[in-house]
């Protein structure tokens, strides 16, 4: 069980306050994702829930039971650091053993589960060497090793992906969500990077600043984000964000329309302008077209065969179904 | 993360160090403050708690305190200038690549682990001695007039002794320095068309700059108590007598305490001007 | 990243490099050898360079002397007592101030420095005074007192050096895996702090055994280690090449072992961390 309550949860250093009361439900089994670009105070909300930082206010229930004042050891909750934090004196099997040994396991008992979690991650050929002498995705894989064999109430990993290269952060993305499948228990995953949030997560919570900007499944956020800022975070390419006269031709502030949602007409158009740059991928294209009137390029996604280049002229039509609304404050009109 | 019991915890265990360097530090210090402004010569059984600046006037309008000081100049000056530029040349040559580079630096850096006292022993007999030194055989070898070097130039012995202990460590330094270089911005360089003099110039030696700096204050600070060195060879005659020293026989030979007491508090003061730029680098360096 | 050498330029490298290294090593090299000769054959013209009648006589007459054993006891004694001693002092200090610092941390840190920086003789004969009041010159424990003082912000500086480096999401992770601060301590913390502390102990034995202001102004004969039995060479009669080098190899060649294990952590601990 894994059910974590956030209740007006504040954190204050000194006088500057990172986050302000906060409310939060995670439920039990859940996926959830912090994002938010560096500095949102995301990676500190995980910390008051692990309890290596003391709340300033609020309170923090897991299972029902307050766990405010509770030591990290004892809130039944584990940990991923960014760093992986293996502790460089023990081998693999050791670091995997620390929490099961601090908890006074049995020692057949504590066989049995490294033997168990070294399988399941591809770990048991590296039982006996140093964390040193493993490459990053290995590291990954004991710190992650040393989070399951503890069978916590809930996962909690702190960027655990940004110090591995591209191509192994797709597996390992892959590798955690598969884990949260077999496992079924709840995970709390702090990221600044949109695209795991999106691919992992049940539910995520976009924050800026210490507070919560939007709470919801990814395919939500996507489709109806409160405001700008959201708008701008989730999706990629980026969302196109446009005021003026454009956006008071609909009745607002600014609008939004995402890149794929811009399609590419032989003429007319509702807006016209030049191709900056020309991104053939092949299955897609992007277009990033500079329209007079407009002070930002625009990213456009058309198809692959779409073969306009550098210093062509486009026509773009939004699809009026897809155009976001917001008013002066940032904020969707329904 | 620190909680209130921590940080009292925390105090209990920094308490010993603090304590002990305060001790350290004010104890013997407010003596020699207080002796500074005594008249105080225990061989003549002559004590007056409190003569005003007397010993400060005489022992700053002294000659011996003018040349003390002029001989410190030299001497800290003159093994800075062949510690940095044989540093700087040795650090480069070092970083080459070679056979048995590892070997190369073991034999550099020894001299540094030699105590003082054997350094000055092994160079005042067996190169300096007219007689039996290796130098006035080389001098006769190639049939010169063996030269004196304590007696005709004793600074200048004193010099060379010295440098060769610290050469090591200024090399050690630079060489970490040159190593942490990225080779990147060397290759960026060479691209743009930087022949090897100017890449010196503009781009190794700037890098070196923090290094050097430190390393001339951190020698500086030593430099400005070199004793033992001056203890067995010349024992501050012939004009090496430097400020340390002659504090030292103010104190211990003419056993004037009073003077040797203030001339004392005079070095405090002149390596705090020192210690102060130290601090900032040090200083600077412990935010990031 | 490597460009391929060419190895003419890397053997006149090589060349280069082992002139200059040999010439600045030449002392020592030349006393080892002077150890091993007669002293006629230390003294003759022109002189001999490997081909003489090697002896170990030296060395035995000068461990015959009198006071050689007990001045190499003396710097023994007095090197590790002082750096011991310092290390219990100091670990706690350089533990609390890397791990809970405050905001006076680093201030207690430059202040320790700064009394690094106090010049010996401003405090020379208080040091003598209070020594002969507490009847205390001339002995082994007043040297202890005093390199441990003299080197404690050294050592200081070094540990809290080391202590930073090790993360602190290492700790916070014992913390999550359930290990109380009595464990943390046992099984993660010193385990990852014993190099760091080794290497403080290594270089302070070397700073300790070569200090030669106060081990010659504070002892006479009883506390005299090394550097004040070498000293009395200074004023010697006849023909004493030989065994003065062999007194010397006997009393640097410890030292400089243990200097080149220790090439490192010199740069550290000498730079007070600004130089790495």
């Amino acid at each position: 069980m894994g059910r974590i309550t956030l209740d007006r949860v504040q954190k204050k250093f000194g006088d500057v306050e990172v986050i302000p009361p906060l409310d939060l439900i995670i439920e039990d089994g859940e996926f959830v994702v912090f994002v938010g670009p560096s500095g949102c105070g995301k990676s500190t909300l995980l910390r008051l829930i692990a309890g290596l930082e003391d709340v300033s206010g609020g309170e923090i229930r897991i299972d029902g039971r307050p766990a405010t004042d509770l030591p990290p050891a004892k809130r039944g909750l584990a940990m991923v650091f960014q760093s992986y934090a293996l502790y460089p004196h023990m081998s693999v099997r050791k670091n995997i053993a620390f929490p099961l040994k601090m908890a006074g396991m049995a020692q057949d008992e504590q066989d049995r589960r490294i033997a168990k979690a070294a399988t399941a991650l591809n770990l048991t050929d590296y039982l006996d060497r140093r964390p040193g002498q493993l490459s990053g995705g290995q590291r990954q894989r004991v710190a992650i090793g040393r989070a399951i064999v503890r069978e916590p109430a809930a996962f909690l990993f702190d960027e655990p992906l940004s110090n591995l290269d591209a191509a192994l952060r797709v597996g390992m993305r892959m590798e955690i969500s598969e884990l949260h499948k077999t496992l079924a228990t709840t995970m709390i995953y702090v990221t600044h990077d949109q695209v795991e949030a999106m691919t992992m997560a049940d539910k995520i919570v976009v924050l800026r600043a210490g507070h919560v900007e939007q709470v919801g499944s990814p395919l939500e956020l996507y489709k109806t984000p409160r405001n700008t800022f959201v708008a701008g975070f989730i999706g990629s390419p980026k969302m196109n964000l446009l005021t003026g006269a454009a956006a008071a031709a609909h009745g607002a502030a600014t609008i939004g329309i995402r890149p794929e949602h811009l399609d590419v007409v032989d003429s007319g158009g509702t807006f016209t302008g030049r191709v900056g740059v020309a991104e053939h991928l092949g299955s897609d294209t992007f277009f990033h077209v500079h329209v007079p009137e407009m002070a930002e390029p625009m990213t456009v996604r058309a198809g692959g065969e779409v073969g306009l280049t550098h210093g062509d002229t486009i026509h773009l039509t939004p699809r009026a179904a897809h155009i976001h609304r917001f008013d002066a404050q940032g904020l969707r009109i329904a | 993360m620190a909680t209130q019991h921590s940080r009292t915890s925390a105090r209990i265990m920094v308490a010993p160090a603090v304590f002990v360097l305060l001790v350290w530090m004010l104890v013997p210090l407010c003596m020699t403050l207080y002796f500074s402004f005594a008249d105080y010569r225990p061989l003549r059984a002559t004590f007056d708690a409190w003569i005003g600046f007397d010993n400060y006037v005489s022992f700053l309008t002294s000659d011996s305190f003018l040349s003390s000081v002029g001989v410190t100049l030299q001497m800290v000056a003159g093994i800075l200038c062949i510690t940095i530029g044989g540093g700087v040349v040795l650090a480069l040559l070092l970083d080459q690549p070679m056979f048995g580079q590892g070997i190369v630096r073991i034999l550099v850096i020894a001299p540094f682990f030699v105590m003082p006292t054997v350094s000055a022993l092994v160079w005042k007999n067996m190169f300096f001695n007219v007689d039996n030194g290796l130098f006035s055989y080389l001098w006769r070898f190639f049939g010169a007039q063996p030269y004196d070097f304590l007696s005709q130039a004793p600074l200048f012995s004193i010099i060379v002794i010295v440098a060769w202990q610290w050469l090591p460590f200024a090399t050690l330094i630079l060489l970490t320095a040159v190593q942490s270089l990225s080779s990147e911005q060397l290759e960026a360089a060479e691209m743009d068309g930087a022949p090897p003099l100017s890449r010196f110039w503009h781009i190794i030696l700037p890098h070196l700059s923090r290094a050097i700096t430190v390393v001339i204050l951190i020698q500086t600070i030593f430099l400005l108590s070199i004793f033992a060195e001056i203890f067995v060879t010349t024992n501050g005659a012939f004009g090496t007598r430097t400020l340390t020293y002659l504090v030292y026989q103010r104190v211990l030979e003419s056993q004037n305490i009073g003077l040797g007491s203030a001339g004392g508090i005079v070095a405090v003061i002149l390596a705090n001007v020192v210690a102060i730029f130290l601090m900032r680098i040090v200083g600077k360096n412990l935010d990031n | 990243m490597a460009r391929a050498i060419s190895t003419p330029k890397k053997i006149m490298w090589t060349a280069l490099a082992w002139g200059v290294g040999l010439l600045i090593f030449f002392p020592i090299l030349w006393t080892f050898l002077t150890s091993f000769k007669t002293e006629a054959t230390a003294i003759s013209d022109p002189p001999v360079w490997f081909l003489f009648d090697w002896t170990t006589e030296n060395y035995s007459d000068v461990l015959a002397r009198s006071n050689y054993p007990l001045a190499l006891m003396n710097s023994i004694i007095i090197a590790v007592g002082s750096t011991l001693l310092g290390i219990v002092i100091a670990v706690p200090a350089a533990w609390a101030m890397a791990f809970v610092p405050g905001k006076r941390t680093k201030d207690v840190l430059m202040w320790m420095l700064s009394t690094k920086m106090l010049p010996a003789v401003g405090v020379l004969y208080p040091l003598v005074l209070i020594a002969k009041y507490l009847n205390v010159y001339d002995s082994r424990i007043m040297l202890i007192v005093v390199l441990m003082l003299i080197n404690l912000p050294i050592i200081v500086w070094m540990l809290y050096t080391y202590f930073r480096e090790i993360p602190g999401e290492i700790l916070e992770a014992a913390r999550m895996d359930g290990a109380s601060l009595g464990k943390e301590i046992i099984y993660v913390l010193t385990p990852m702090a014993l190099p760091g502390i080794a290497s403080t102990i290594l270089l302070n034995i070397i700073l300790a055994w070569n200090e030669a202001f106060w081990t010659i102004l504070l002892t006479t004969v009883d506390a005299a280690p090394l550097t004040k039995f070498i000293a009395s060479f200074s004023a010697p009669e006849g023909l004493f090449y030989a065994k003065l080098s062999a007194a010397s190899i006997m009393a640097i060649a410890p030292i400089i072992v243990m200097g080149w294990f220790s090439q490192k952590q010199l740069v550290r601990g000498l730079t007070f961390g600004a130089v790495k």
